[in-house]
Formats: structure tokens, C-alpha cells, sequence
């Protein structure tokens, strides 16, 4: 009551300013209006240059390229050759072309072929599915495995074998790291019991980590008749991109506000209260901002992870286009690199979004 | 004073020991000691202050003297170097809720909202009562502050007088024996510093607590206190001088203000300042 008195008040005194104020406000959301207009229209004015300058870029590779094999051909076989391999490259002959970095259009190209390819694969799979419904049902009826469809995955089956790796990686490094985390940012002996342990494995490359979860796991699954290179990628992923998360959460938990710790001690709350109550809900910020970074680690080495293990993700695509070395297999691989940037992207988005949503300062973090 | 004046002739006795019954606070040849690179560091020395039962004292003194090392180890925030202090008796050997701590910066959780906030602390006093019962005390003590439409708010959310009202709340709601306030409106402009010391005095006056309360300004040390105790400058501090506020209760500020002694208790506390 007294409040609103004085709130009345206060509004009272400022009532001269409301023509200003609303003045300035939709003035404000003017400029508001304006400046993303501006901020959309730079963003593709920079797209449209970046994308010229590519264009201009691989046609100028394309003619030295060009030039070179025309050249080649005219010391080694002579003008006939020469003038043969000319009219082979202007007519786009798929079998004499240069070899270099794709332009723009090709890329857009290969990125439609592979969605093509992956309706193609569908078909077959669907075709397969209604063929074989009939087999299996027995098949299952009589105890035995059901026959699967074997067949090349396609481009989008790369993407979501990526994405299945790099979540269970994700989710291994967040069960390790955040349990771990609490119990020594809690404790000042065994945070510096373990801070060498930290220190020393923190920097070690996800081929190393590759490495040494292959010659465990390897072992681990010998006589078992199941493909193991998920499991090996999935846990390399993992034990890499821990730490950040683990140096956080075990930040976030040590470093709570003296204020809110005295409040428990006056309190007298106990130790279960105290961990739940006060000092995980402070911590959950940089728990977050942990994994955050974690999964945007995660999805990096992913990608070398897999080409390791042969696992038939991203990684591996991107490898086997490489040593493939078709025509098109160029323009595969930049599809891919765009993939793997955009998907890194969102991801990022996500764990923000969810970064922000446990925060209780709402500007934090970004 | 207090009607409790009226009672001081009547003993009581704790761990073996006579107190006079309304002897609520005994700081008894007090001293602390910073260790620091340079040597020891004495804050206070030879520190004696008795506060009775349903007192309301207030603490002046110069920046950097030790109050809040006072008031910390009082609530058992802080260890003590020599002396003692006892509650009713009872040596202090850590914090607990039978003093509750209204600090400078509201200290609230910011992530609970004003009601969970005032909870936590009734949740862990009231053990036994019913979660109905725990929540009516909360939304009492939140009435009482005057936040009646806030009780579902997140701390972020409330503005810094806000957030000291239900720092208030909290620490009513526990029902303390002693109620310490460190500079508690420090951080207020002086409209709200005047609205949150009437929800103080008028809640202190319903729950007849003691209550000790250190801060810079002495038109509120005046206002709200039976007596201002005034502490000499550093290092070695110890209590200067006391002064009774002899002002009736319930006081308004403007019988107060208009009061003839009000500026010779004035000139009192600013001539110790200065000297
Ligand atoms: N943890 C500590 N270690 C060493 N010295 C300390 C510590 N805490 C406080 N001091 C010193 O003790 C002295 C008293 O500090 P204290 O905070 O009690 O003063 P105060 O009277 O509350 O001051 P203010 O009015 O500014 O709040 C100061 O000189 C301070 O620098
Ligand atoms: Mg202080």
C-alpha cells in the first residue's frame, strides 16, 4: 500500500515527461527497425561478396589448371594433343576437366546430387523393406537376426550417424565431467590431487585420445560380432572435449559467492541442502558455459575421429571423397565442409539457448 | 527503554554460570587479530559490550574500525581471537539461526524467487511443521515487507529495495534471538532507506528481538536505536562511548526530528566523529 503511494507519487512527478518518452520510444523503435534491416542487408551484402570472390577465385585456378594440362599435353604429344585436350575441357567433358577447387555453382550441384542420391538410396531401402517383410517376419518368428539392408549409405545417413556420435559423446563427457567436477570443486585436497591429472590430459589431441580408447576397446570387443568404430569415435569424442567441462564445473562449484555461503552457514543447512540448494544452482552458469564449449570441441574432432576409426560419419565422407578423387568429389567435400560448419553452428545456438535459460543473469554468456 | 528494564534484578543460570536474565549479548575483553604479510594485524582489543533482551543498538564508527569483524563474530562468521562472546550465556561457537544476519548486499539466491528465498531458512527452523504452515510463516514476513504481489519473482527480478525487504523477511522468519544488520539500507537512496527502516522498527517492535545494527548514518543510528554505541578508530578498537536515545516508542521520524534533544544526541555522536 505504502508502495504504491510512493510509486503513484514518483509518476506523479515525472507526468511532463510521458510526450518526450513516447517520443523517444517510437523514435527508438525506429532505429530498432532500421538498424536489423542494416544488420540483415550487411549480412548479404557479405555473403553475395564472399561467394563472388570464390567464383572469381576458382575460375582463376581452374584456367592455370587448365592451362597447365594444355600445356602438358602440347610437350608431350604435340599440338594435335594440345588442340584435342582444348576442345575437351570447353565442352565440359567430364573426363579431361581440371581439377581444383569446385566454384559456387558446382557446389550447389554436387549438394543436389547427393540430396538426389539420398532419395535414390531411400527407394532401394524401401523397396527392399516391403521385399524382404514377408522373409524376415519368419525369420524372427524362428529366433534369428532379421536381414538388413547393407547397401552405401547416403549423404544425409553421414550426417546423422555424425550427429548420433557426437550427442553420445556429449552425453559420456557431461556424466564424467560433471560428477567429477562437483566432487573436487568441493573438496581443495582433491582439486589438487587431481589438477595434474587435469593439466596433463587436457592437452592431448583427439588422435591420441583415438588411439588409446582403440587399443582398449579393441580388446574389449574381441569375439563380439558387432562394429565397434561407433563406440571407439564415440568415446574418443568424448574423453577430448571433457575437460572443459570438468575445469568449469569445477570452478563454478569452488568459486560460490561468500555471501550465499555465509547465508547456508547461518542457516545451518546441511551439506545435502547446501550442495543442492545453494551451491549447484550458483554453479550451473559456468556448468553450462562447460558444455558448451564441450560440444562445439566435440563436434571438431568428431570429424578426425571418424576418418580414424571408420566410422561413417562426416569425417569419413569427407575422407573417401578425397582419396575417391572423382570429378565431382571436390565439390563433395566443400558440400560437406558446409555442412559440418552449419550443423557446428546450431549446435552452438542450442547450447546457448539452453545456456541462457539456466543463467539468472539473463545477459551472461553469449 | 524497554519494559524489560523492569526485570533486572532476576537471575537465570546457564552452564553454571549467574546471567542477569536480560543480558541477551556479552562481548566480554573481545579481540581479534588479522594475520597479514606484515605482521599481525589487532582490529580490536579489550572489547566489552553488554546488549539486553529486546534491545535495539545501533554501531557507529569510522570506515575500516571493525564493526563488520564485530558483527561477523558475533554471528560466528569469524573466528575470535581472544575474549569471548556469549548469547544468553551460551558461548558463540559458529554461526546458527538463533542470530539471524541481515548483510549490506541482500544476498539473496537469485535463482528462487522471493517466497523460496524466505523459505530456505523457515524450511530448515521449522522442521516439523507442516509445508502449509512453513509457507504461511514465509508469506507472513513477505506481508509484512510489503511484498504482497512479489512472493513468485525471482530475485533478479526485484529491484535493490525489494531485495532487501525480503532480505529482512528471511531473517525475521526464522525467528532469531538477535537480529544483526550490517549497513543494511547502505545501498539505498534515502526514500527507500526511510520506507525499509519503518517496516524494521515496526516488524522489531511486534517480535520484541534484540537487535544490533552497524551503520554510517546518524539520523538512522538515532532513529531506530535505545542506544548508539560508538567504537574508537583503529587498529585496537574498542567502544568509545554509548549513548541512550531516550526517545518514547513507537517513534515517528517527524516527533523525533521534532524532539529538544534530538540535536544534542546529534552534536553527541558528530562531535565523537570528528573529535
Ligand atoms: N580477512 C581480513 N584479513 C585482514 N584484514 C582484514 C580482513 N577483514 C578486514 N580486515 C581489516 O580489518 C579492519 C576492519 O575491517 P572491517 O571490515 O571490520 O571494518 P568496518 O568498520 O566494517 O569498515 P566499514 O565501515 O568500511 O565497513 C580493516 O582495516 C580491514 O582492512
Ligand atoms: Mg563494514
Amino acid at each position: 500500500m505504502e508502495q504504491e503511494i510512493i510509486l503513484q507519487k514518483e509518476s506523479d512527478k515525472l507526468s511532463f515527461l510521458k510526450p518526450i518518452a513516447s517520443f523517444l520510444k517510437s523514435k527508438f523503435e525506429k532505429a530498432k527497425v532500421l538498424k536489423s534491416l542494416k544488420k540483415t542487408g550487411i549480412t548479404l551484402v557479405s555473403i553475395l561478396l564472399f561467394l563472388g570472390l570464390w567464383h572469381l577465385g576458382s575460375k582463376a585456378l581452374y584456367n592455370k589448371e587448365a592451362a597447365y594440362k594444355i600445356e602438358k599435353a602440347l610437350n608431350e604429344q604435340g599440338q594435335e594433343a594440345a588442340d584435342a585436350e582444348k576442345a575437351c575441357i570447353a565442352s565440359g567433358d567430364s573426363s579431361c576437366q581440371p581439377n581444383t577447387l569446385p566454384s559456387p555453382t558446382q557446389v550447389w550441384a554436387s549438394f543436389q546430387s547427393l540430396i538426389a542420391d539420398h532419395k535414390l538410396i531411400n527407394a532401394k531401402k524401401e523397396a527392399f523393406a516391403t521385399k524382404m517383410a514377408a522373409t524376415n517376419a519368419k525369420l524372427v518368428a524362428q529366433g534369428k537376426d532379421a536381414i538388413v539392408y547393407t547397401g552405401r549409405a547416403s549423404f544425409v545417413d553421414t550426417i546423422l550417424t555424425s550427429i548420433k556420435t557426437v550427442f553420445a559423446g556429449f552425453l559420456l563427457a557431461l556424466l564424467i565431467a560433471v560428477p567429477i567436477g562437483i566432487i573436487i570443486g568441493l573438496s581443495p585436497s582433491l582439486r589438487s590431487a587431481f589438477n595434474w591429472f587435469i593439466q596433463i590430459f587436457k592437452p592431448v589431441s583427439p588422435v591420441v585420445w583415438y588411439l588409446l580408447v582403440f587399443m582398449i576397446v579393441k580388446t574389449l570387443y574381441i569375439g563380439a560380432s558387432s562394429d565397434n568404430a561407433f563406440v571407439i569415435s564415440f568415446i574418443s569424442v568424448g574423453l577430448c572435449a571433457m575437460w572443459a567441462t570438468l575445469v568449469n564445473t569445477a570452478m563454478g562449484v569452488s568459486s560460490v559467492d561468500k555471501d550465499y555461503i555465509n547465508v547456508a552457514k547461518v542457516l545451518k543447512l546441511g551439506t545435502f541442502q547446501k550442495v543442492f540448494k545453494v551451491i549447484l544452482p550458483s554453479s550451473l552458469p559456468l556448468i553450462f558455459t562447460g558444455l558448451r564449449i564441450t560440444l562445439s570441441v566435440a563436434w571438431m574432432v568428431l570429424i578426425a575421429i571418424e576418418l580414424l576409426a571408420q566410422s561413417p560419419g562426416l569425417g569419413l565422407f569427407v575422407w573417401e571423397e578425397f582419396q575417391n578423387g572423382a570429378n565431382d568429389s571436390n565439390s563433395k567435400i566443400i558440400v560437406a565442409m558446409f555442412v559440418i560448419g552449419i550443423i557446428g553452428f546450431l549446435l552452438d545456438r542450442l547450447m546457448l539457448m539452453v545456456q541462457q535459460m539456466v543463467s539468472f543473469n539473463k545477459n551472461e554468456g553469449i | 527503554m524497554n519494559s524489560t528494564t523492569v526485570e533486572t534484578n532476576k537471575m537465570h543460570t546457564e552452564n553454571g554460570i549467574f546471567y542477569p536474565s536480560n543480558v541477551m549479548l556479552d562481548l566480554k575483553d573481545l579481540k581479534k587479530v588479522y594475520p597479514t604479510p606484515k605482521g599481525d594485524y589487532v582490529v580490536l582489543e579489550d572489547l566489552n559490550l553488554q546488549i539486553m533482551k529486546e534491545e535495539f543498538v545501533t554501531i557507529i564508527g569510522h570506515s575500516g574500525c571493525g564493526k563488520t569483524t564485530m558483527l561477523s563474530m558475533i554471528a560466528g562468521l569469524n573466528p575470535i581471537s581472544g575474549g569471548n562472546i556469549a548469547v544468553m550465556g551460551n558461548p558463540v561457537k559458529g554461526p546458527g539461526p538463533d542470530r539471524g544476519v541481515i548483510f549490506q548486499s541482500p544476498s539473496l539466491m537469485p535463482w528462487m524467487s522471493a517466497l523460496e528465498n524466505v523459505l530456505l531458512g523457515v524450511n530448515q527452523v521449522f522442521p516439523h511443521a507442516t509445508k502449509a504452515q512453513r509457507k504461511d510463516i514465509a508469506m507472513y514476513y513477505l506481508h509484512k515487507v510489503g511484498l504482497d504481489g512479489s512472493f513468485n519473482k525471482k530475485a533478479t527480478e526485484l529491484s535493490q529495495g525489494m531485495q532487501q525487504r525480503v532480505g529482512i523477511a528471511r531473517a525475521f522468519a526464522i525467528k532469531p534471538k538477535v537480529l544483526l544488520l550490517d549497513e543494511p539500507f547502505g545501498m539505498l537512496d534515502s526514500l527507500t532507506r526511510g520506507e525499509l527502516q519503518d517496516i524494521l522498527i515496526e516488524i522489531w517492535n511486534k517480535e520484541k528481538i534484540t537487535a544490533v545494527m552497524i551503520t554510517h548514518d546518524v539520523d538512522e543510528a538515532i532513529f531506530l536505536a535505545d542506544r548508539v554505541v560508538m567504537m574508537t578508530s583503529g587498529p585496537k578498537a574498542k567502544i568509545g562511548d554509548v549513548l541512550n536515545i531516550d526517545f518514547e516508542r513507537p517513534r515517528t521520524r517527524k516527533s523525533v526530528l521534532q524532539h529538544q534533544d534530538y540535536y544534542k544526541y546529534r552534536k553527541h555522536l558528530i562531535d565523537f566523529l570528528e573529535h
